[in-house]
């Protein structure tokens, strides 16, 4: 059985405009799923539809199913089932809260640890992602750390009640390109050995093709073309999904092209 | 949301529109000379005296309308003050750097932490009571939280690469402060001039309740109510006329602030 | 040589070194990338060469000679720039056509609105923009805004900070396309100060690569991101997510 089934998901704004339209997916446990779009694609909102999330003003119709929670039309915490991690961490995280109880809080709230067993809770979390210096990082203001730092203290905190499901939405979008490659590699890395389902969005193709392993390619709000993304990368059948390859390829071959004649 | 503004926007001239269109009336005509005690003392309202007469025998209507030029000229004088004032020392702080910088920070925190009542107390008591003094004394003390708005807003104007861009094309710092950061921050400020009349003309009567406003016989609102206060019993309209026009203004004038928000920006008809 | 930065230096005034001995030419006709990551200094050396900022040593060598405030104007007709961020870097409350014509009336070339058109027209927008403003346009066509607004006195060098990294993967192509067209069009060459090394090959002739405010390689792009001589150069390239 899946994880999450999303049938027919259609997010209209206030004025009636589809903003999400029709939209069918599902994410079995330990899946990799990438939903790809650029800007105005819908592919955020779908994402904040599935957790319950959805600014005010926005209504979803259609259903979603998230661990056998009608997450429409009776949302419940989605805490302990799914966690998400943003593009800009310095927004998601609260800037007068050190890292570390920023981390213990989820942990208190749905696994309730207390005490030493809190704190070594924690302690095992940023060990999770990869964070060296750990007493110094769980003791410092958000402020005070560097972007790839700070994203892996929303990472920690997302994956620290162990849940089910991993939303990532553009999480590497803001960071250098070192960075990102790390930040790709520990997002594999926790995948694999937790067996976590990942839904990975951005609208960068090679990116997603670092962790996804199958993709909906989203388009004005509808999924043109699904898929491997091997395969959709080697033979893009829908002309944007064409587009957006070639697009890639475009700067691939241009570094490829470099030392070749040296 | 923005229909809610329009609401807000409409109900809010509507009863601008009410007091500044009695005290465009008083000028062309009014029922009673202001000094007319031939009605007698505390008549009832009803007859020639639409609101009755007060313990002196003058006209309650002709008062209140009187008492509207005093309310709608403190808001004007006491915007234009405070505007002034504090949008010169907003944009001087918001281009200062470092320690000037700091400094008028402190300088304004301190100002805003006055009361703007005690402020312009001590002002009339150096300066003794006059309409004049009051004005000066309330846009002295609006001038010091318009200064720091308007700080804040031009440095977040002066971070914008579109600035960085017009110095980049050559354009001036003075030309940069007109094209660039005096229309981006317009509406903020503008709104706040706006909610900052209302509290003036609050100001106002609070003085003139405590005598240290408009001397007699000029009828300010918070005169009217000072002096109704001993025949309340006896007169209530008296007390609540002035009371009424004065809550009408100040709700009117925070109404139509918070209903030009929208109306200020391009992006609007989006 | 169009410009010549020699020996730069920069210290905050916490004394901490932003930049340290950057020494960098840029010639006629060859692009050249600045690559770096945040932090590195990028920003910096794109204030100093635009003359917003003074460096602490060394001095900028413009048309043969120091570059000095009298010539600031003659510099600034010569030297444009284009930002990152296509929605900070257009002033809301002004027209299109006058957000263009800016440069016109800063630098003293006269306000001619068929220059204006002209602009538009060369970065792919109708004529009908001049008459509307920013919010009305996307980040793509946005960003063709800023770079007519750049090109409309016909500078010879563009300054370019992450002009793409905020745009769509297929908007990125067409911004792309658009200043390589320009170069060839219109002699003008540019300094590309950007992290993505797709686009520094497409466009770029020589790679300049900056680390904690020091220029560790420089090069032909071939050369520096072919056949990388430092470690964090080849760091960087590895980085790059490729299509498989």
């Amino acid at each position: 059985m899946s994880l999450l089934t999303v049938d027919g998901l259609t997010v209209r704004n206030g004025t009636g405009t589809a903003l999400v339209d029709d939209v069918s997916f599902s994410v079995a446990p330990g899946d990799r799923t990438g939903l790809i779009g650029e800007s105005g694609s819908g592919k955020s909102l779908t994402a904040l539809a599935v957790l319950g999330l959805l600014p005010p003003g926005l209504t979803a119709s259609g259903s979603i199913l998230l661990d056998g929670a009608d997450m429409i039309r009776a949302p419940r915490g989605h805490g302990q089932v799914a966690a998400i991690v943003f593009q800009e961490p310095l927004t998601a995280l609260d800037p007068l809260m050190t890292a570390g109880r920023q981390i213990a809080a989820p942990i208190r709230r749905f696994r309730g640890l207390r005490g030493a067993a809190l704190r070594s809770a924690v302690a095992e979390a940023l060990a999770e992602v990869h964070l060296t210096d750990a007493d110094r990082i769980a003791r410092s203001y958000p402020h005070q750390l560097s972007g790839g730092q700070r994203q892996r203290v929303a990472i920690a905190m997302a994956i620290a009640c162990r849940p089910k499901l991993l939303i990532a939405d553009e999480p590497t979008t803001a960071l250098d390109v070192t960075v990102q490659a790390e930040i790709l590699d520990l997002l594999d890395r926790i995948v694999t050995t937790r067996g976590t389902a990942l839904l990975f969005i951005t609208h960068d193709l090679p990116v997603a093709a670092k962790v996804v392993r199958d993709t909906h390619v989203m388009r004005h709000g509808r999924i043109v073309e699904s898929g491997p993304i091997l395969d959709l990368v080697s033979h893009p059948q829908h002309e944007y999904t064409r587009t957006l390859v070639d697009s890639a390829r475009r700067f691939d071959a241009a570094l490829k092209r470099t030392g070749r004649d040296s | 949301m923005s229909r809610r503004r329009s609401l807000h926007l409409a109900a809010g001239l509507l009863l601008v529109a009410v007091v500044v269109g009695g005290v465009l009336l008083s000028y062309l005509w009014l029922p009673f000379a202001p000094d007319d005690t031939s009605g007698g003392r505390l008549a009832p309202p009803g007859g020639d005296h639409l609101l009755g007469t007060d313990k002196l025998g003058r006209d309650l209507f002709t008062q209140l309308l009187i008492g509207g030029r005093i309310a709608i000229g403190t808001a004007l004088g006491a915007v234009t003050v405070g505007g002034v004032l504090g949008v010169s020392f907003g944009l001087v702080a918001g281009f200062a750097t470092r320690w000037l910088d700091d400094a008028a920070a402190v300088l304004l925190d301190i100002l805003i932490a006055f009361p703007t009542l005690l402020l312009a107390m001590l002002i009339v008591a150096g300066a003794g009571a006059s309409l004049a003094t009051a004005v000066i004394a309330i846009g002295l003390a609006m001038a010091a939280v318009v200064a720091r708005l308007t700080r804040v807003l031009v440095k977040q104007i002066l971070a914008r690469d579109y600035i960085t861009a017009a110095r980049v094309a050559g354009i001036s710092w003075p030309r940069i402060v007109v094209s660039h950061v005096l229309p981006n921050i317009a509406p903020t400020v503008s709104v706040n001039l706006a909610l900052q009349a209302g509290l003036a003309v609050l100001a106002e009567a609070s003085l003139s309740y405590l005598g240290l406003g408009t001397p007699p016989p000029n009828a300010s609102w918070g005169r009217m109510l000072y002096e109704a206060q001993a025949t309340v019993l006896v007169a209530p309209v008296a007390a609540l006329a002035p009371g009424i026009a004065l809550v009408a203004l100040v709700i009117g004038v925070n109404l139509t602030a918070d209903g030009l928000r929208d109306f200020t920006d391009p992006r609007r008809s989006r | 040589m169009i410009l010549e930065a020699r020996n730069i230096g920069f210290a905050y005034r916490s004394g901490a070194a932003a930049l340290t001995g950057v020494s960098l030419a840029i010639e006629p006709g060859r692009n050249v990338a600045l690559v770096g990551e945040s932090g590195a200094g990028k920003t910096t050396l794109l204030r100093i060469l635009l003359g917003l900022a003074q460096p602490s040593t060394g001095e900028l060598w413009y048309a043969g000679s120091p570059l000095a405030r009298p010539r600031m104007r003659d510099y600034r007709r010569s030297v444009q720039a284009v930002f990152q961020d296509p929605y900070s870097s257009l002033d809301p409350r002004h027209r299109i056509g006058r957000i263009v014509a800016e440069p016109l009336r800063g630098l003293g070339l006269g306000v001619d609105q068929s220059r204006v058109a002209a602009a538009l027209d060369a970065v792919g927008l109708p004529a009908d923009a001049a008459g509307r403003y920013p919010h009305e346009f996307s980040g793509g066509q946005r960003q063709r805004i800023a770079i007519a607004r750049a090109i409309v006195g016909n500078p010879r060098l563009l300054l370019a900070d992450e002009p793409v990294s905020a745009l769509d993967l297929t908007t990125r192509v067409r911004i792309v396309d658009l200043l390589a067209s320009l170069c060839a069009e219109r002699d003008l060459t540019i300094m590309l100060v950007s992290h993505d090394l797709g686009v520094v090959a497409e466009l770029c002739q020589h790679t300049a690569v900056l680390e904690h405010g020091r220029l560790v390689e420089q090069g032909d792009t071939d050369r520096v991101l072919g056949a990388p001589s430092h470690p964090y150069t080849r760091k960087l390239i590895e980085s790059v997510p490729r299509l498989p």
